[in-house]
């Protein structure tokens, strides 16, 4: 076994043929099928996204009462929107405000909330972001993602380690007074849900 | 166990580097690495706290270099050899072969009971909450301190909170035990809460950052009353 002073990373060649070398002998075990494989790459490349959580926000800045639900038990409010699922069995939205901007961190992994926000960007799971941005998220935000955070709004990193799924419900934006929840939804970024970014000016 | 997936509070590995437009898999071959995990948890293979410390004991230069999804796959091969399902010299040779003919067709077969599986996970999924008559022993607003000793084998107690006290803001009931499930042990119910640490218990008032907490769950196995 390889050792940490001779560690040889493999080349793309060679991780694409250790995969499709192992892929070919799960399926002759019974476990894997190129028709699941596809399937699932189908649904978090066109079903299962980011989309689906911005049309929750979108909701949630329309509707005070759904807001209200949504904040008290986000696994039954995206239910009632037929969002629900692997990686998000039971999630908490968490509300920015003037006050408090919330974000969301795996430091151990890389737990992220599938149902809402599809799987999860690389520099999410890459070392740097799990490592920096429980230690100094304000100037991660700011040096990083361009996001200055006012030293009077308290910075709240919650980091997902258990099983419950966490995910921001961001301020929304000045000027949206009069926007439908689709126009809305479209302000929505996946940056803001995860909390390194502010949702989208309609000026923007 | 304490290995560098533990990554909270460690310095020096440089900027978050974001990407544009990333496309969600960025390789052929990262979507039937994502696909292990579906199938092989249905085979029986792993839980997902055992797919996750298959992870943590990987090379840990490697681990830091890589790719996500390769560690995905690592801890696969790990749970598969470990099992006997899969023989490593025959997985040597068939990366070989495919290495010399990438273009050579994989095995076919069909499985709608698999694919049914598949839509039917996605969307209701594997929920960790587990009865219990286990009756909890702290509250919210309770002052705790998060043990300090190091465990080996697979923990969801991060070293940064080791040691320090914060205060129970969430109780959410009983859940699978990572400490016993992610090590082959039974489900083993915990009660789960939240605790909220002070940036400045973490990280010490000559450094921490102004006006922030870090909110972190925990297992009750995990901490006791702060003194």
């Amino acid at each position: 076994m390889a050792g940490p002073t001779d560690t040889r990373l493999n080349t793309q060649e060679e991780i694409t043929a250790r995969v499709k070398a192992l892929e070919a002998m799960l399926i002759e075990k019974g476990i894997m099928t190129t028709e699941a494989v596809d399937r699932l790459a189908e649904i978090y490349e066109n079903e299962v996204g980011p989309q689906l959580g911005a049309k929750v926000v979108a909701r949630a800045w329309s509707d005070p009462e759904f807001k209200a639900r949504l904040l008290a038990d986000a696994t039954a409010a995206c239910a009632e929107m037929d969002i629900s699922g692997l990686q998000g069995e039971e999630m908490i939205a968490l509300e920015n405000t003037d006050d408090v901007h919330n974000l969301v961190v795996c430091t151990l992994c890389s737990c992220y909330p599938w149902p809402v926000l599809g799987l999860p960007p690389n520099w999410y799971k890459a070392p740097p972001y799990r490592a920096r941005i429980v230690r100094e998220p304000r100037k991660v935000l700011a040096e990083d993602f361009g996001f200055v955070v006012p030293d009077s709004v308290e910075i709240r990193v919650w980091d997902s380690s258990s099983e419950l799924r966490y995910w921001v419900l961001p301020k929304r934006p000045e000027g949206t007074e009069e926007m439908g929840t689709f126009d809305l939804a479209a302000l929505v970024t996946r940056d803001s849900m995860i909390g390194v970014g502010p949702a989208a000016s309609p000026s923007s | 166990m304490n290995g560098v997936f533990d990554l909270g509070g460690t310095d020096g590995l440089g900027p978050v580097v974001t990407q544009e437009n990333e496309p969600v898999f960025r390789a052929e071959w990262e979507k039937p690495a994502f696909a292990m995990f579906a199938s092989c948890f249905r085979a029986g293979l792993f839980n997902v706290d055992q797919f996750r410390h298959g992870i943590e004991k990987m090379d840990p230069a490697e681990y830091l270099l890589t790719n996500y999804y390769e560690h995905w796959v690592h801890t696969v091969e790990h749970y598969g050899e470990k099992s006997g399902l899969l023989d490593m010299a025959e997985l040597e040779e068939r990366t070989r072969f495919y290495l010399d003919n990438p273009d050579a067709p994989l095995p076919q077969r069909e499985d709608p009971e698999l694919l049914a599986f598949v839509d039917a996970a996605v969307k209701h999924g594997a929920p960790a909450n587990r009865d219990s008559d286990k009756v909890a022993q702290f509250k919210v607003g309770d002052r705790v301190t998060i043990k300090a000793d190091s465990p080996f084998g697979h923990t969801r107690r991060a070293r940064y909170v080791r040691g320090r006290t914060g205060e129970i803001t969430a109780a959410h009931g009983t859940y699978l035990y990572p400490d016993s499930a992610g090590n082959g042990g039974p489900d083993a119910p915990e009660h789960l809460y939240t605790v909220r640490f002070t940036n400045e218990e973490l990280w010490g008032a000559e450094t921490a950052e102004p006006n922030g907490v870090v909110y972190f769950d925990v297992w009750e196995p995990y901490f006791t009353l702060a003194s």
